[in-house]
């Protein structure tokens, strides 16, 4: 039952202790953390700001943009589509630009 | 391509009313048997073939444990994005979408929304820390340094609830579909799906899964890109004229069903608005959490994650599942309000009481035909096929996993189990969750599954996606906290929608729900939340000192994958 886990199980990495007082390990991990919170939390009020829309103020999103039928809720709804992949983008270009980085020379420091 | 002006006089075929069909019964209702529709049979055997092929070919590369389950981890974060795709568009969204939009317009939009939202959630607080800490399932990653046994079995658990209740609905679906499209007998058709999701799993393992999804997303990328284009070319290009043509058609039809010229305009209008997909707000909130944490809770999807060599790859992954997704969704949109245009006022495809021929989820395939008749139906019907069973396959082997790494490996032989015997009992579990799959599939063939697929989504939510935020994020979390809260989630989430009117009253017949809304994940997600915390939080045992003490060195390799088994072959 205590059986450790997989973590212990597999070899451990050289140095986890040391890298834990590491200033850049640590400036990574809360900003990486705090930009995904950030971005989970647009997301969040994106998408759920649109569905209390709905729920309680429907007639908003059926209203007719300019004359025609088009509705205010057809570019509403694309627009939370496409923010979900706008924000997906962001996050990893800003990934693959600045995290991996700082990353990657963590990783050579403390041998991955 | 030809054109189909809408004729007024055909607008009395809907005299009889307008029955409003919900995307939830899309995949459900009866569907009358057709006869046999040889495009759509050649096309498919086509697909068959070139799986078939495929699964023969990753055959000869499955030698391990880690090629069944994750295809040694040597998928590109391009390839896997592409998968993920074709693991999680299934014929219900494809059909079920277009024909809520069909039936009601604005409505199927806010499903397409729900069923989006959940990746970027799951990308910016999960994927990459996933491929950081696990090898073969989720499991691997909730209980990296809790207890394994109870860990495991929960995580067994919820993900065998997940993926027979998903299955069910896409068996169900998939009988009811080849039904229709192709002319075959039910049990035929379910038989004919348990039979190559056993072959594409049991032979090919994670490999051939992965490119039966590939090549079936990229089938159903390409049939939804022509037909919504085909009906953008049909309206110049503008939405606003296609829009208009909609609510024109749906105003005749409301007037030919004996409104007053008024209220058939505003009955056609209503299109454009949402509907009646909000019965009250509760619910709304509810589903719409179901649907975005769900989609980071489904256990299929959490495994394609560990199919890619790195973090980096499963970030990529991510961002290419989201784009390819998002685009069917707006694709989906414009084939639903193209088949309002083309199909809601041609007699064609009217039964005499102005219904849909072959039941209410056929509006897109009926939409194939007028716009690219017979050869282009029986590419877009295999290519639903098709779709099912990439779906069902990766359902498959996420259940197998469960079986073999999480019960039999972890828990069973206490983490001793060599590969090859791992192995063995994933593809001993492969066949038996076939024929369960099969033998449910024939039950359910007359009952109503469609809150099935809702139940899967509650249930991920409501079980693996708090016990996986919870593990990764909270240093003060215990083994007790997340089996206790996870079980709480997952066992309240099966109640209350026992309870809810989807099968209180429409299943089990009784006059009022006990529980009154359509979704129960708003309770049954925060109550596994808090009894996480409250559970971690009260928790004095000596398990729970090691438990929090193992959170710095899990950190360590979630943030940074340095201690990380490197997956790939090299």
């Amino acid at each position: 039952m205590e059986r450790p886990g997989e973590g212990q199980e597999a070899e451990a990495p050289a140095g986890t202790h040391d890298i834990e007082q590491d200033e850049r390990y640590r400036r990574l991990v809360t900003t990486r953390s705090r930009f995904g919170w950030r971005l989970t939390i647009l997301m969040l009020v994106i998408y759920f700001g649109y569905i209390l829309l709905i729920a309680f103020e429907p007639h908003i999103l059926a209203r007719q943009l300019g004359d025609g039928v088009t509705s205010l809720g057809i570019p509403l709804g694309l627009g939370v589509i496409l923010a979900g992949i706008a924000l997906t983008a962001i996050y990893v270009r800003r990934a693959n630009k600045v995290f991996d980085r700082d990353l990657d020379a963590l990783r050579r420091d403390y041998g991955a | 391509m030809s054109r189909f002006p809408v004729t007024r006089t055909a607008l009395i075929l809907a005299a009889l009313g307008w029955p409003a069909v919900a995307a939830a019964d899309a995949l459900t209702g009866q569907t009358e048997q057709q006869a046999a529709n040889w495009p759509a049979i050649l096309m498919f055997s086509a697909f068959v073939l070139a799986t078939l092929g495929i699964t023969r070919w990753a055959a000869g590369r499955v030698r391990s444990a880690s090629d069944f389950y994750t295809a040694g981890g040597g998928i590109t974060g391009f390839q896997n994005g592409l998968a993920i795709a074709g693991d999680y568009m299934s014929a219900a969204s494809f059909l079920g979408i277009s024909a809520q939009i069909f039936a009601d317009g604005y409505d199927g939009l806010i499903y397409s929304t729900g069923f989006l939202v959940g990746w970027p959630i799951l990308l910016f607080l999960l994927a990459e820390r996933l491929r950081n800490l696990g090898r073969y399932t989720f499991a691997d990653v909730a209980s990296f340094r809790f207890a394994q046994t109870p860990v495991r079995l929960f995580a067994a658990f919820s993900t065998l609830a997940v993926v027979l209740f998903y299955l069910i609905a896409q068996m169900v679906g998939a009988g009811q579909l080849i039904k229709l499209l192709f002319g075959l007998p039910y049990t035929y058709a379910v038989l004919i799906v348990g039979a190559l999701m056993t072959c594409y799993v049991l032979f090919g393992g994670m490999i051939a899964t992965t490119w039966v999804q590939i090549i079936k997303a990229v089938m159903l990328l390409g049939c939804a890109s022509f037909m919504a284009f085909a009906v953008l070319w049909n309206f110049g290009f503008s939405p606003e004229a296609l829009f208009a043509k909609a609510v024109e058609i749906k105003t005749g039809i409301a007037a030919a069903g004996g409104a007053a010229p008024e209220e058939a305009a505003a009955k056609g209008l209503s299109i454009m608005g949402p509907g009646g997909f909000i019965k009250d707000p509760l619910s709304a909130i509810s589903f719409g959490m179901a649907l975005m944490f769900g989609t980071a809770g489904l256990p299929h999807i959490l495994m394609r994650f560990f199919t890619v060599p790195d973090a980096k790859e499963a970030r990529k992954s991510v961002l290419w599942a989201t784009g390819w997704i998002g685009y069917f969704y707006i694709l989906t949109f414009i084939i639903g309000f193209g088949a309002i245009t083309f199909v809601a006022s041609n007699p064609d495809y009217l039964m005499p009481d102005g219904t849909l021929k072959g039941g209410g989820n056929m509006a897109a395939i009926h939409l194939a035909s007028a716009i690219g008749g017979d050869i282009f139906l029986g590419i877009v019907s295999a290519v639903a096929f098709a779709t099912i069973l990439a779906v069902v396959a990766g359902l498959t082997l996420s259940g197998a996993s469960a079986v073999s790494h999480d019960i039999y490996a972890s828990v069973v032989k206490k983490g001793a189990a060599n590969s090859a015997d791992e192995l063995k009992v994933s593809r001993y579990t492969v066949p038996v969750l076939a024929i369960l799959a099969i033998l449910l599939g024939i039950a359910f063939e007359k009952q109503n599954v469609a809150f099935m697929v809702s139940l899967a989504f509650a249930l991920a939510a409501s079980g693996n996606f708090p016990v996986l935020v919870m593990s990764l994020l909270w240093d003060g979390c215990t083994t007790r906290g997340v089996v206790v809260g996870g079980f709480v989630g997952v066992v309240l989430a099966l109640v209350l929608t026992i309870l809810s009117p989807a099968i209180w009253v429409a299943v089990l017949g009784h006059a009022e729900p006990i529980f009154p809304y359509s979704s129960p994940t708003i309770f049954s997600m925060t109550a596994a939340f808090l009894t996480i915390w409250l559970v971690s939080f009260a928790d004095k045992s000596g398990r729970a000192t090691v438990d929090r003490a193992g959170y710095p060195a899990q950190r360590v390799r979630a943030e940074t994958g340095i201690g990380a088994a490197g997956a790939s072959d090299h």
